[in-house]
């Protein structure tokens, strides 16, 4: 441990020094002379780049080789049946690189062929129906960008500040374009007059692999947003992320999200699946467990500066941004503290908040190189503004794990460092 | 709709679950066979219902999960580093670090039969029957103290078994309890607060993974290294062994991820739930010192069975082929490749 703690101070203080020498460079340059860079001819404005085909998929170039996905290997038993979480802290815009989107599995990620896929529909239904990848194919496809958060992201800080970077508190989600079927579709096509009255009905809808992860979804969410689908952000998906095809339960926790989609059955029940009660319920502070927490509430985070994502220059002009969403909507808007919440300003988002997807907000301002404790808040269009963590352990206790949406916090130092910390 | 939280407006919602039947089929797919249906539509419902026929005591519960179970959940279910702990933390709920297990959380048996059946052995999902799976539910049981040495589960008396939380849970109640307090309303812009004081710092405790990744990469490059010198070492005693190639090596690393829950490699490797593996290729089976081996994989070591590279390759692809009885509970490497790679790497371990 000790190793590991002198080379995270190392990198923190070698990144904020690296910072320091970049500026102190720049302003010798201006001053002291002009910069060979302007002046002498580069190799790269003399010589040739590569050719086309030279990578046929392309990966980022080898100086983001820092933005990937990272774990916390003490969190679960094996990387077999584990997390991991999007460096966030590194991204802009609101659309998450397939490559870089947190993955996480219960029983590995599995290679299946389109040719070996096949879709069941079953239960409760007119007619029980099998659809292969060529079947879906050809239903009427809808395109729609939704938030995919998992229930736990967050959930180690509910004891208090842990982990130190937005990447590791807040980077079990990303954000994709879908193209897909929505699931409405499919069930009409097998028909469910067979189901009755349609209000106390579920769909129980289960993976291809070896988990079998199964999840119980009312009737309504099913037959409202919920999408079939095979494309994000316009190519297939990832193995990791269910391909060819998984679910995509918009606004509700990215554990439904069934990925390696095998089967939909119509049921009259909840099943009361392994991952429906002895995880992903809510144990409050006398015990009793709320079960049936889907939507994820409103939540957001200030992703730079962040531990992960330091200050590099001096006072001046900075760029405060960050990341806001909700599962019951539309963001309306996210305000800023820089004083751990005694005063908040309105930040600027960069486009309209769209349903059930990630905003990107901004805020510009012209830091005195003092201190802060960065904070943000998320409004979205039911009028709900995101608590602070004093006010969910008011309510919930301190035994939660999951649903934590509380208001983070940023130790900004004046050297540009950023440290997770809890304020009173 | 009572029983479930308002999702939707309602008049959205009747227009939902309206509209359905009016919609055209578009003649796709086809009709899903009876025993498709039957193969795949293994989900049991709280009550009961879809359980399959049969049962299982304690008696043979206990020696089907020390075998195929107790790696990971440990002999009495009580757990293994982190791998889910499924007995013990009676009345624990209410207490700072609540124990959930099956005893003192699940809140219904059908659960506990649905998955193991379904989702278990790790690494070998639904290689276990019907009968061995109520043995072992009922062994789980007996480890919660919630029935007797003698007791026999069966799809008969299954709904007779009282789980202890079965009561222990509400539904989602958000709507009610937090939504009406956190809004537009009651949010505050200026002066908030009077005094702002850091209560707790995440650097204090110090859990945040290495940030150096490239260090920790050169570092296993390193120890990758040493491993080779080794290797060729040995190599020079027996010159008929080439020296595995690195890139080979490096893939067996990871593919080895699907092991490394039961098999340590490296120094000071100990037995976990299965032997520790350093100097496996080339050597005779069944050698490890401390460790249980299968009765069947002592008869296949005393039949003089020795692990090199073909009969690795044999047990890898489908280890309950190769050698019936193991107590290996891993369905087996799907690509050559991978069993290649998994060869190299852990010959490189002497």
């Amino acid at each position: 441990m000790d190793d590991l703690k002198t080379s995270r101070r190392g990198f923190l203080m070698s990144s904020a020094a690296a910072g320091g020498a970049l500026l102190t460079t720049g302003a010798a340059q201006a001053q002291g002379g002009p910069d060979p860079l302007i002046t002498e001819v580069q190799y790269w404005a003399s010589g040739l780049g590569d050719g086309v085909d030279a990578t046929p998929y392309g990966l980022p170039i080898e100086y983001e080789a820092d933005v990937i996905r990272r774990n916390v290997p003490w969190l679960t038993a094996d990387p077999i049946s584990s997390i991991n979480f999007t460096p966030i802290h590194a991204l802009d815009g609101t659309i998450t690189p397939q490559g870089c989107a947190f993955e996480r599995h219960h029983s590995g990620a599995i290679e299946l062929r389109k040719e070996d896929f096949r879709l069941m529909i079953n239960g409760l239904v007119d007619k029980p129906l099998v659809f292969t990848y060529a079947d879906l194919e050809r239903f009427p496809r809808e395109n729609h960008v939704y938030f995919c958060e998992c229930a736990a992201n967050t959930g180690m800080e509910w004891a208090g500040a842990q982990l130190n970077g937005a990447q590791f508190t807040h980077g079990m989600i990303h954000n994709m374009e879908y193209s897909g079927v929505p699931l409405r579709t499919l069930l009409e096509e097998a028909g469910i007059e067979a189901a009755g009255d349609l209000s106390d009905k579920w769909v129980y809808v289960e993976g291809a692999d070896a988990s079998s992860n199964g999840r119980s979804i009312p009737m309504e969410k099913a037959l409202d947003d919920v999408l079939v689908a095979f494309k994000a952000n316009g190519e297939a998906l990832r193995m990791e992320h269910g391909y060819p095809v998984r679910l995509v339960v918009p606004g509700w926790e990215g554990n439904m999200w069934v990925k390696w989609l095998r089967r939909i059955e119509v049921t009259d029940h909840a099943v009361e699946s392994r991952e429906e009660t002895s995880k992903y319920t809510d144990t409050l502070a006398d015990g009793t467990s709320r079960k049936w927490t889907w939507v994820m509430d409103a939540k957001s985070v200030v992703t730079s500066p962040s531990p992960q994502s330091p200050i590099t220059h001096g006072p001046g002009p900075l760029v405060i941004t960050g990341l806001a969403w909700s599962g019951h909507g539309a963001i309306t808007g996210v305000d800023v503290s820089l004083d751990g919440g005694a005063n908040w300003q309105k930040a600027r988002l960069a486009k309209e908040g769209e349903s059930k997807a990630l905003t990107r907000f901004y805020l510009d301002i012209d830091w005195d190189g003092s201190e802060m404790l960065l904070q943000s808040r998320a409004h979205d269009e039911t009028g709900y503004v995101q608590p602070t963590k004093a006010q969910l352990r008011e309510v919930r206790g301190l035994n939660s794990v999951y649903h934590n949406n509380c208001i983070q916090t940023w130790h900004v130092k004046e050297n540009g460092e950023a440290e997770n910390v809890e304020v009173s | 709709m009572s029983k479930f939280p308002k999702l939707i407006a309602g008049t959205a919602l009747a227009t939902l679950i309206a509209a359905p039947t009016l919609a055209e089929p578009f003649g796709l797919g086809r009709e899903a066979l009876p025993e498709e249906i039957a193969a795949w539509n293994l989900d049991i419902a709280p009550d009961g219902s879809n359980l399959p026929v049969g049962s299982g005591s304690v008696e043979d519960g206990e020696m089907i999960f020390s075998d195929n179970c107790a790696a990971c959940h440990g002999e009495f279910a009580e757990g293994s580093g982190n791998w889910p702990k499924l007995a013990g933390g009676d009345d624990t709920l209410a207490n700072e670090d609540p124990l959930k297990t099956v005893g003192s959380y699940w809140p219904y048996l059908s659960t506990v039969y649905d998955y193991v059946r379904r989702s278990m052995p790790f690494g070998a999902a639904q290689t276990i029957s019907d009968d061995d799976v109520y043995a072992m539910v009922a062994y789980i049981l007996y480890s919660n103290y919630l029935v007797e040495d003698d007791f026999v589960l069966s799809n008969e008396n299954f709904m007779d078994v009282e789980m202890p939380n079965a009561d222990g849970f509400i539904v989602d109640d958000r709507a009610e309890t937090e939504y009406p307090h956190w809004t537009e309303a009651n949010a505050c812009y200026e002066d908030c607060k009077d005094d702002v004081q850091i209560t707790m710092r995440a650097t204090v405790l110090d859990v945040t993974p290495e940030e150096t990744e490239e260090a920790s990469v050169e570092e296993a490059a390193d120890d990758g290294t040493t491993e080779m010198v080794a290797a060729e070492t040995t190599e020079e005693a027996a010159p008929e062994m080439a020296a595995p190639d690195p890139e080979l090596v490096a893939a067996g690393e990871n593919v080895f991820k699907k092991c490394k829950a039961c098999h340590k490699v490296g120094e000071g490797a100990k037995n976990g739930t299965g032997p520790m593996l350093n100097g496996v290729m080339g050597h005779p089976a069944g050698q490890v010192d401390g460790f249980r081996y299968s009765s069947a994989l002592e008869d296949a070591a005393a039949g003089g069975l020795v692990w090199d590279e073909e009969s690795l390759a044999a047990f890898l692809a489908k280890p309950r082929d190769f050698i019936k009885g193991t107590k290996m509970s891993f369905v087996g490497l799907r690509k050559d490749e991978d069993i290649a790679a998994v060869s190299a790497y852990l010959s490189t371990f002497k």
